[in-house]
């Protein structure tokens, strides 16, 4: 086997490191399955690790360039940290909500509002039971707080 | 969302964005329902979901919360995440709707 050949394995390793972290934002938060619990993600992790651990060894192998070494920690270096910052987002900072403790309970009333819509129109929580949707009355709202993209 | 409408539920989304940034949302995704506005998060403070300077500039801005009223506006079912990333299943809160008809 040819030492010198490129360290391919090592970039590799990287690569899916890297991969992994931006495909849980753009991909996977999309599907439940893959969203609750970002198992597709630390499975990526693990592979990565594999290409890594290969190609970190190839780095160390005899007749290989200290170069080849240095890319090797340096690489592998910044995928551990690339999995630390994953770890990070999704499990740590994801979690720094607040607690909504006066947030209405079950069988309580839900409070009023009157809010703007897309048309520029005011629309109170009583006028959102009113107005009937496929004809009917509706049968229940379901209010949907989210971030936004401010 | 059209399955909710399909079985009289109206979805609702509220959020700190101003209209028009809700209106381009909308007509780029196709959105069909109600999209409301709260800019200066009242309604979110109403509901005690207001998650302080977690927005842009430190803007406060709405926790991620879903909550399902019968007709007459009481709260059925609630879900209020314990990670942002995580949101309610859209078969959970039919599951939860199937008391309402």
């Amino acid at each position: 086997m040819n030492n010198q050949k490129f360290n391919w394995q090592i970039w590799v390793g990287f690569l899916f490191s890297v991969l992994s972290l931006f495909s849980y934002p753009l991909v996977f938060v999309r599907f439940p399955v893959t969203r609750d619990f970002p198992w597709a993600n630390l499975l990526l992790f693990g592979i990565a690790a594999v290409f890594l651990f290969v190609g970190l060894r190839r780095a160390f192998a005899p007749q290989r360039r200290a170069r080849s070494r240095i890319a090797g920690v340096v690489l592998t270096t910044l995928s551990v940290l690339v999995l630390g910052l994953f770890i990070f987002s999704t499990f740590v900072a994801a979690r720094w909500l607040p607690a909504s403790k006066g947030a209405p309970q079950v069988g309580q009333k839900a409070p009023d509002f009157s809010l703007t819509d897309t048309n520029g129109r005011v629309v109170t929580l009583s006028e959102l039971f009113s107005s009937p949707i496929n004809g009917k009355a509706p049968k229940g709202v379901l209010l949907i707080f989210y971030r936004g993209y401010w | 969302m059209d399955q909710f409408q399909q079985v009289g539920i109206r979805p609702v989304a509220i959020s700190v964005d101003s209209p028009e940034q809700s209106r381009d949302l909308s007509t780029k995704a196709g959105y069909t329902f109600t999209i409301l506005s709260d800019p200066k998060a009242d309604a979110i403070r109403r509901y005690d979901l207001v998650h302080a300077g977690a927005g842009e500039n430190g803007r406060d801005i709405a926790r991620p919360a879903e909550f399902l009223l019968d007709s007459g506006g009481t709260v059925r079912w609630v879900n209020l995440t314990e990670n942002y990333w995580v949101r309610a299943r859209p078969e959970q809160i039919l599951e939860a709707s199937k008391s309402l008809y």
